[in-house]
């Protein structure tokens, strides 16, 4: 028995990957799958299939993907998910994923960040929904097979663990309040971190970031927590900050900044190969120095073809044309940098095993596949191949099945004060922005170190996020997303993972070496 | 300015319904959902108002309630919609309420097994569009909260199965597609009274008509909607 906790994307991959082999799992969600910020993955996923006829290759998708992340990924774990691509994509299709079709049946590509070649499959800029819809109804089946047990309302309390390492889960019934035990190893597929910075990332609220801070408490290891991807193409919308698909960029859209009516076309100017399809850390670093000089940017759609409105972007359109409200047919939307992804996260091997015997870690919450900075396109890869290979990792070891109600008290069963969320959440937005420094990041993790928690999880909360501060101070260079205005170039000896540990309640920062490439 | 919020609220379903009000400073274009993590943040932060969320922008369905007797996503509800200023939420009314505005909608779930909403054999290329439009459902129940046929626990598994019946019946191959048929016609297409009262109820935009057009002439006439992929 495997216990999966997280039932988006990774959680549902490896529940069908654990379920075509006949191996039982109970997949573990606050809320339906339906509800998973998955759904919210717009503009596709990267395979080398070359259906374009441009040539394309997996070796160049894994180049682009390690240059892409400022060579900071295992080479040996990117070489197996861009080999692994066109397998996982071609099996989504098998499912009834609705990818845009050629004329010849093929599936069609588009254009994407950081890719020289079209490699992006994409469903209009709802790829992420189609995805869940089809992988919800192929898990389904194995729910019938009881191959798959659903425990929908059910959220994570603690890790269990023992002289081995991890043996289970403690889940607490959102509905009842009861806690149940769950015996078996654990894959976490928690999402990425945005909860702890609440109201400003494109993210869910459901994904509050609480269960990764619990594991850190319980002595997970994590690392690369200082590199945040900010999507440089977000408009504010009631509450949140809502994305704009780089599919837009990817289909022609230009970006320019405007001062007294004079426009600056900034990336096609300064970037004359890949212009608007530089990869994210470059456009939002671009974007956050025209702001510094008094520039908004806006993303100029207006001269994209009737054909990639009605057939790849309508579902774009109709949303920018509900929140904002304008038509981006007809006018430039002003656009923002929003925090979108985290490289970060549980510091796993290839074989997406962590510190823990027993658990392994897949999906935005593990730090494997997008090193300094993701590519589009290869978060939902990342999804699906990692939940595939930590449920083969996890496959190997599976004994208990226990599960009982546990009775007792958990200090962990309780849920973080939402004032303290949203105060250390203006404490990282301050130290962890696009451009750092020594000085905004030690200020940052003073007020962070002085907040007053009520209760276990606050206290596990205030851990992690001065982790993240603590790695960003740690690294004195400037690589993908991590921008030191005081160290503004990169520095091979960081050429290396930030790992954070607690140690006797302290975190302790380590600077563990990247593996060699091993022969193709 | 400010506006009167009004929340159905019990600890459990075997309570009494208590209407709660909230006084809430904000602006015209705030949504429901906002007012909501306002009032969980500033006025009720020892007893909060139970209500499930996550998306935020009318992607996941999470936040599904009556707003003003209607059902509807707290997050697409603006307050300029209610412009006498008063704002009544209360749980969707078809499913069993769990806590205040929390509502268990495993039934619309459990429809789906019964369904058999999956696929045996590899998908078909639709040639409708209706796999895309379909795929779009986001299971949040306010196509049932209209519904006069539809009862939770029912045979009768109204739009939200609709939905997914559709996507896969226009992929099926020929093994699913008599399969899907029947299940089809028996928890679909002789329960639904045509009123359409889900037309325009659909906060994902489903044209439910054409949905109900292209599956009936699939399921019920056996028209082809799928045809089988090229090579490559």
């Amino acid at each position: 028995m495997i216990n999966i906790v997280g039932a988006g994307l990774a959680g549902l991959s490896a529940a069908l990957t654990l379920a075509e082999r006949g191996i039982k799992c109970r997949l573990i969600s606050a809320q339906p799958s339906e509800r998973a910020q998955s759904v919210l993955a717009e503009g596709g996923i990267n395979a080398a299939l070359d259906t374009m006829g441009e040539g394309d290759t997996a070796e160049l998708h894994f180049e682009e993907t390690m240059k892409g992340g400022a060579f900071l990924a295992d080479p040996n774990a990117v070489q197996s998910l861009t080999s692994g691509a066109p397998g996982v994509v071609m099996k989504l299709a098998s499912l009834g994923v609705p990818f845009s079709r050629n004329g010849d049946g093929s599936l069609m590509l588009r254009s994407f960040g950081g890719q020289k070649k079209k490699r992006t499959a994409f469903a209009q800029s709802s790829t992420g929904k189609m995805i869940m819809t089809a992988l919800i109804d192929e898990v389904r089946k194995y729910e019938e097979k009881r191959l798959v047990a659903r425990f929908p309302h059910h959220t994570f309390v603690r890790l269990l663990t023992g002289n081995c390492g991890c043996t289970g889960v403690r889940i607490k019934d959102e509905f009842t309040g009861r806690l149940y035990d769950c015996g078996g190893s654990v894959i976490a597929a928690l999402g990425g971190l945005n909860g702890f910075f609440p109201s400003v990332t494109t993210g869910t609220v459901t994904n509050s970031g609480s269960p990764a801070a619990v594991m850190f408490a319980q002595g997970v290891k994590f690392a690369n927590l200082e590199m945040i991807q900010y999507h440089p193409t977000s408009i504010a919308i009631p509450g949140k900050r809502c994305l704009v698909s780089e599919a837009a960029r990817g289909e022609g859209g230009r970006l320019f900044s405007e001062l007294d009516g004079s426009r600056s076309y900034f990336m096609e100017e300064r970037y004359p190969t890949l212009k608007n399809l530089m990869p994210r850390d470059v456009i939002s670093r671009e974007m956050f120095f025209e702001k510094r000089a008094g520039r908004e940017t806006y993303l100029d759609m207006t001269g994209l073809s009737g054909e990639v409105w009605e057939n790849r972007l309508s579902d774009l359109r109709s949303e920018i044309m509900s929140y904002l409200p304008i038509d981006p047919k007809n006018v430039p939307v002003q656009v923002a940098p929003a925090i979108h992804y985290f490289m970060g996260g549980i510091y796993v091997n290839e074989r997406h095993g962590t510190c823990m015997s027993g658990l392994y870690a897949a999906g935005e919450c593990a730090c494997i596949y997008h090193g300094a900075n993701r590519l589009g396109g290869n978060s939902m890869l990342g999804a699906v191949f990692g939940g595939m290979k930590a449920a083969e990792s996890a496959a190997v070891q599976q004994t208990d099945d226990a599960f009982e109600e546990y009775t007792g008290s958990d200090e962990f069963a309780c849920c973080a004060a939402p004032g303290l969320v949203r105060r250390t959440g203006e404490l990282l937005l301050g130290g962890l922005g696009i451009v750092r420094n020594a000085e905004t990041v030690e200020a940052a993790l003073a007020g962070t170190e002085r907040l007053d928690c009520g209760n276990a999880v606050d206290e596990a909360r205030k851990k992690l996020a001065s982790a993240m501060l603590a790695s960003a101070l740690a690294r004195k260079e400037s690589r993908g997303a991590h921008y030191r205005e005081d160290f503004p170039e990169p520095d091979d000896e960081y050429r290396k993972t930030t790992v954070c540990a607690l140690s006797g309640g302290k975190t302790e920062i380590t600077f563990e070496e990247i593996p060699e490439r091993r022969q193709k | 300015m400010i506006v009167k919020v009004e929340i159905q609220r019990r600890n459990s379903a075997s309570e009494k319904t208590r209407t709660q009000t909230f006084s809430v400073e904000t602006d015209a274009a705030a949504t429901v959902a906002l007012l909501l993590e306002c009032i969980n943040e500033e006025q009720a932060a020892d007893d909060p108002i139970s209500w499930e969320c996550s998306c935020k922008q009318k992607k996941c369905g999470a936040c599904a309630m009556l707003i003003n007797g209607r059902p509807r996503l707290a997050c697409d509800a603006r307050v300029h919609d209610y412009p006498k200023g008063v704002i009544k939420l209360a749980p969707l009314g078809k499913f069993p309420v769990v806590r205040d505005l929390t509502v268990d909608r495993s039934a619309m779930f459990d429809a789906l097994a019964k369904l058999g909403a999956w696929l045996t054999e590899s998908a078909g290329a639709d040639e409708t569009g209706t796999a895309y439009d379909a795929s779009r459902c986001l299971q949040c129940g306010c196509c049932l909260e209209v519904c006069p046929n539809f009862y939770a626990g029912g045979e009768f598994f109204g739009a939200a199965a609709l939905a997914p019946a559709s996507r896969l019946i226009s992929e099926a191959g020929t093994g699913d597609a008599q399969r899907l048929r029947e299940a089809y016609n028996a928890h679909f297409y002789r329960g639904c009274g045509k009123s359409l009262s889900c037309k325009n109820i659909c906060p994902a935009g489903i044209d439910t008509e054409r949905l109900l057009v292209n599956s009936n002439a699939a399921a019920v006439w056996k028209r082809k909607m799928r045809k089988a992929r090229g090579k490559k």
